[in-house]
């Protein structure tokens, strides 16, 4: 089910530099209720940053960023950062992160009540975290600390749910279960989702809108739309080669595939068969 | 053992592992051990300072650990935490070394400030010491979820509509006046295990944060309690053993969490 109604997420015309270095350059997308957006680019291009600058945490030079039509937050934001660093002696269960995401800006101590415990509990189910709700956080795997952040993230309902590269350092079959997870919080739910990474492939069957980053410049779309060579040239400001190696996007610089030793070219689909291992990705 | 004298002691000891169960828990799971080490250090010279100054010592090592404080914060915003630590901690300790050599009579009570000792404090201390561990105790508990998911992210804590920056210059705060607080009894080289030994041991033996802050206090209890007996009747050092002690219940807390 997709709700795209009006743009729950607008950034319009943003633009954010740090010690006069220029890292988001008039950036300008949005993305309608229940969207999938994967926001794509290398390390340092910006993705950090431009997540950053939709929580608030940066004021940019230029530009504004809109949440459901409005500047500011106001709870409408979930966020789930790079992957915490927590010591496996932490003292704090799963349900107790899954909490905090609830009340952990309030004053006092937090009691055991029926309706907290509840909506604890829903939000561990929803995100298949049960199994391991009362174990120390610090301990579970990158997985399964994925998904209690999530879960953290989710419990105050919100309409937009940012991750800054959930996927890193994942095993195969994580990546595929947090990916499943997100879609459906997406199609089914109507939570509009903007998921940061490096590498576009995971997200592919699954996102419906993309925003690629490159040297602080965005273009957004469907990934049709964007993953395109001409499009990826424009942006990089020289020529990229976009090749489809077994179902997998390898976006190259221009004379990077021609060094590959099994590419044969041209192919009708721009696609070669073998050892993908030996393309370089641009940087 | 239980003497006039010595109740100043037993009251004044029985406050600062309150306050260091407390504020410990937060200094380990922030693993922030450096400024809980730096700051003691930093803060001893204030007593010099203050008697320069002519007030009560008390009162100079509140002011250094308050400085210690401003600058830990001030320089985190532009250095690494733990460069910002070591800047504050060698400015501290150089107007220290000057205080120290202009105060002619000083060394007997720098070495007790060092190491702590057992009548480190008068009853007039008391009162004072008394309101700031009630102070520091309150805010512990009125701020208690937003400094614990602030030590666990500042940035899931900005996200939830917590100033991270506020919380850790209040966290830095309570640290320094429970430093001010520990020095004239345990003394500046061991309010450091004091801080970190029981919190680092409960949060072995429980799952639980509201649980293994409580944890912390009680055995920061039974440290300083036993450290107060066993100095008092062999006449050794007091912050002897309560390095001993700490790092022991590191060791049983270590010991308690591999069997899990």
């Amino acid at each position: 089910m997709m709700h795209e109604a009006r743009a729950l997420l607008s950034v319009e015309d943003v633009s954010l530099a740090y010690d006069g270095r220029e890292v988001l350059r008039n950036v300008s997308f949005s993305l309608g209720q229940g969207a999938f957006c994967g926001l794509i680019g290398s390390n340092g291009s910006g993705k950090t940053s431009l997540m950053r600058s939709i929580l608030g945490l940066e004021t940019s030079q230029t530009g504004i960023v809109l949440v459901a039509g409005e500047r500011g937050l106001h709870g409408d934001v979930g966020y789930v950062p790079q992957k915490l660093q927590l010591d496996v002696d932490l003292p704090l269960r799963a349900r107790d992160m899954v909490a905090l995401g609830l009340d952990g800006h309030k004053f006092g101590l937090s009691w055991p009540r029926a309706k907290r415990r509840r909506l604890v509990d829903e939000m561990l189910a929803a995100v298949n975290a049960l199994d391991f709700a009362d174990q120390r956080v610090g301990a579970l795997s990158g997985g399964q600390q994925q998904r209690v952040l999530i879960a953290h993230a989710l419990i105050r309902r919100p309409k937009l749910l940012l991750l800054d590269e959930p996927l890193a350092n994942l095993d195969l079959r994580a990546v595929a279960e947090i990916v499943t997870l997100l879609r459906g919080l997406s199609h089914e739910h109507g939570v509009t989702v903007l998921v940061s990474a490096h590498d576009m492939n995971p997200l592919l069957g699954s996102m419906d809108r993309i925003v690629y980053l490159a040297h602080g410049k965005a273009v957004s779309g469907t990934p049709s739309e964007v993953v395109r060579t001409e499009v990826l040239s424009a942006l990089y400001g020289y020529h990229i080669d976009v090749i489809r190696v077994h179902g997998r996007v390898l976006v190259v610089a221009a004379g990077a595939a021609d060094e590959l030793p099994l590419v044969r070219g041209p192919h009708p689909d721009n696609s070669v068969d073998e050892h993908p291992e030996h393309v370089a990705a641009i940087p | 053992m239980f003497s006039g004298f010595m109740l100043n002691s037993w009251a004044a000891a029985t406050m600062l592992a309150i306050v260091a169960g407390m504020v410990g828990f937060f200094v380990v799971i922030r693993g922030a051990s450096f400024a809980a080490h730096a700051l003691p250090l930093g803060t001893f010279p204030g007593a010099a300072a203050a008697g320069l100054a002519g007030v009560n010592p008390f009162w100079g090592l509140v002011g250094f650990a308050l400085l210690g404080v401003a600058g830990i914060s001030r320089l985190g915003r532009r250095q690494r935490a733990d460069v910002a630590t070591a800047l504050t901690l060698i400015t501290l300790l150089g107007v220290g070394t000057l205080c120290l050599s202009l105060s002619g009579q000083y060394a007997a009570s720098a070495y007790a400030l060092l190491f702590g000792q057992l009548l480190g404090v008068s009853r007039a201390a008391l009162l004072p010491v008394g309101g700031i561990c009630a102070g520091i105790c309150a805010l512990v508990l009125i701020f208690f979820r937003p400094l614990l998911l602030s030590a666990i992210s500042p940035e899931l804590a900005v996200a939830r509509g917590v100033h991270a920056g506020r919380v850790e210059l209040l966290f830095l705060a309570l640290l320094g006046l429970a430093t001010a607080m520990a020095l004239p009894v345990v003394g500046a080289l061991l309010v450091f295990s004091l801080l970190v030994g029981p919190p680092a041991c409960a949060r072995a033996l429980t799952t639980r944060p509201g649980v293994a802050m409580a944890l912390s206090v009680v055995i920061a209890l039974v440290v300083i309690w036993a450290a107060i007996a066993l100095s008092y009747e062999s006449d050794w050092p007091i912050g002897f053993f309560v390095g001993a002690l700490a790092a022991g219940a590191y060791g049983l807390g270590r010991a308690a969490a591999m069997m899990r």
